[in-house]
């Protein structure tokens, strides 16, 4: 006599989002408010000492937000979420949770350029050092390891596009040596993959991607899984020890499995304040409503366009898990049998000029820096988003010279063919 | 009572039904779990006794403290544990030796004593383990979604303020 498991996609509508308290206004509300007032001084007290649930300030938590929070987090499987300004600012504040100066995490190469800048430069100043390891490759994660390892970082489908990683090998690597696994989900979404199932501890988002998914708003999100126990591990003193800034709470231990969001939250979030705003998370929390819809439209027009371009004559490879004779096909079949996603790349016989050439010669396709719109965009790595690396980096992060990446909107598969093809032929 | 998963209704009925709870292993540190259940669990309208020997005969959160459940002058719905595993072996049978019985046992998160359960369940009394009352409030009130949990629980009613603040929320979704 269990309560039943509702879907995905009632999820998608309703998880987080009751009706209005106050007035019953059935859309969530946005409450665009910086503060809110206290039921009485005790009340007041019992807020800030985190001994009562409820808002305070719009920095540190909102019910817009808070609403996207609980919708993310029953979506993904999660015990919590939080939601913050972006997902560089998610990325920032887990790490922020998880190390100490000198500490080090291990992440795959292959990751989203601004990623890859974020750890090999932001990070630096803080002392966290980031030792890179090969997606393809499970065991270089393993040889990775060392005493200072507080964290190990993958994308579930990795950019810029066509890379399927296969987490539960990773996870098995981390769950052996106690090390909390991070899978960024923003590529696939919970509707095509969730890490959860698969081993992952942590999950972050871009949700300026395919949760918002019109290409209108920035946010980020935090999941936290709750199975990795914190409490009493003094690798993670922010969640295991007493905290000087809470009367000497441990906040691994009041909070249970849901620990890790809260103290990004009331420790990250509160002290460094990249907070998100509740109209992007209104705009955000729209999206969502159809996202079981969009991704699947997503995937099925990205697997028609994949097929035309690797059949044509400028093209020379084309990299799309959805493909049978992808690398990564097996484990597409086994990861996200529904679809490979929206993005991916494929390569032009003309090198880096014809790159240039195409972008500028389409005219459905938005010559721009995103992914995971309504709208179908293109953009050329090499020349753009992975432009501060060395070649030797884009190469390995698979935004070599001839690279083109796509991503794949909902538009009529005909009309993106008829672009590509003009567009190729002038190239 | 399959105690790895428990109904909602189950809880709410918990929640709903018990007035006087015994808490088992008070702390008078304002940092210490035990002590923000108590304030928050008064805060909703439990009569919460808190049970601590080293505090018996003083007060805590207003509440006058006793050595232990025999000693309670009143009786008592539910006994709220929150000591260790083990310790709630010892503890439950001193709540079974109570006359009337309480009506719930209730073990605090990351307790978790499955033959303690199996007496206390065969003499008719209801028992959680392994949940925190005040978690278990806020995430069927609805209060815990502030926070970004993931309460579990879809409604397309109403929530119902307690009538008591801003931001206090009843367990009574319609």
């Amino acid at each position: 006599m269990t309560d039943r498991l509702p879907g995905f996609n009632t999820l998608a509508i309703h998880a987080g989002a009751a009706p209005d308290a106050a007035t019953g206004a059935r859309a969530t509300p946005i409450y665009q408010t910086t503060s809110f007032v206290f039921d009485d001084v005790d009340h007041a007290a019992s807020l800030f000492g985190l001994q009562a649930f409820g808002n305070i300030y719009s920095r540190i938590g909102n019910p817009t937000c808070s609403v996207l929070e609980e919708r993310v987090a029953a979506l993904e499987g999660g015990t919590a979420a939080l939601a913050v300004a972006s997902g560089h600012a998610a990325e920032f504040l887990v790490f922020h949770t998880l190390l100490q100066p000198g500490d080090e995490f291990i992440a795959a190469k292959k990751l989203y350029g601004g990623s890859i800048n974020q750890f090999n430069h932001a990070y630096k100043n803080f002392g966290w050092n980031v030792v890179w390891a090969d997606s393809d490759d499970p065991s270089s994660f393993e040889a990775a390891i060392t005493p200072r390892t507080k964290a190990i970082f993958v994308e579930s489908i990795a950019n810029p596009g066509g890379v399927i990683v296969d987490l539960k090998a990773i996870a098995a690597i981390a769950k052996k040596h106690r090390i909390p696994f991070i899978v960024d989900n923003t590529m696939a979404s919970p509707y095509l993959i969730r890490p959860f199932e698969h081993g992952a501890d942590i999950i972050v988002h871009s949700a300026t991607k395919f949760l918002g998914g019109h290409g209108n708003s920035v946010g980020g999100l935090i999941v936290d899984g709750g199975s990795f126990n914190f409490a009493g591990d003094d690798r993670y003193p922010m969640l295991s020890k007493p905290r000087p800034e809470y009367g000497g709470m441990v906040l691994g231990e009041t909070f249970g499995n849901f620990g890790f969001a809260i103290a990004c939250r009331v420790l990250g979030l509160r002290d460094l304040g990249p907070a998100l705003s509740p109209f992007n998370a209104f705009l955000i929390l729209n999206g969502i409503e159809t996202l079981p819809l969009r991704m699947q439209r997503h995937s099925d027009n990205a697997l028609a366009v994949a097929e035309h371009l690797a059949g044509h004559g400028k093209v020379s490879w084309v990299s799309y898990p959805g493909l049978r004779t992808d690398r990564y096909h097996n484990l597409a079949k086994q990861y996200c049998p529904k679809g490979a996603g929206a993005v991916f790349t494929f390569g032009l016989k003309g090198g880096y000029e014809a790159g240039v050439k195409l972008v500028s010669n389409l005219k459905l396709f938005s010559h721009l820096a995103n992914i995971g719109d309504t709208r179908s965009l293109v953009i050329h790595p090499a020349s753009t988003t992975h432009r501060q690396l060395t070649d030797e980096q884009k190469t390995q992060a698979g935004a070599g010279p001839e690279v083109v990446r796509l991503s794949i909107g909902l538009e009529d598969t005909e009309d993106l063919i008829d672009d590509l093809n003009q567009a190729l032929d002038a190239a | 009572m399959d105690h790895s998963n428990y109904p909602n209704d189950y809880i709410r009925g918990i929640l709903n039904g018990v007035k006087t709870i015994a808490l088992v292993g008070a702390s008078q540190n304002p940092a210490r779990p035990s002590w923000i259940v108590t304030k928050y669990l008064l805060e909703r309208g439990y009569d919460v006794i808190p049970i601590n020997p080293g505090l018996a005969g003083g007060e805590l959160l207003g509440k006058t403290v006793y050595a232990s459940l025999k000693e309670v002058p009143v009786p008592i719905d539910m006994v709220e544990i929150f000591r260790n595993s083990e310790a709630a072996g010892p503890i439950t049978d001193e709540a079974l030796a109570l006359d009337p019985l309480p009506k719930v046992i209730w073990m605090q998160l990351s307790v978790r004593n499955d033959e303690a359960a199996a007496k206390a369940e065969a003499r008719g009394v209801k028992v959680v383990m392994d949940r925190c009352p005040k978690i278990e409030f806020g995430r069927l009130s609805g209060e815990i979604s502030w926070q970004g949990v993931n309460s579990r629980v879809l409604s397309a009613k109403k929530p119902v303020l307690s009538g008591k603040g801003f931001q206090k929320l009843s367990l009574n979704r319609p």
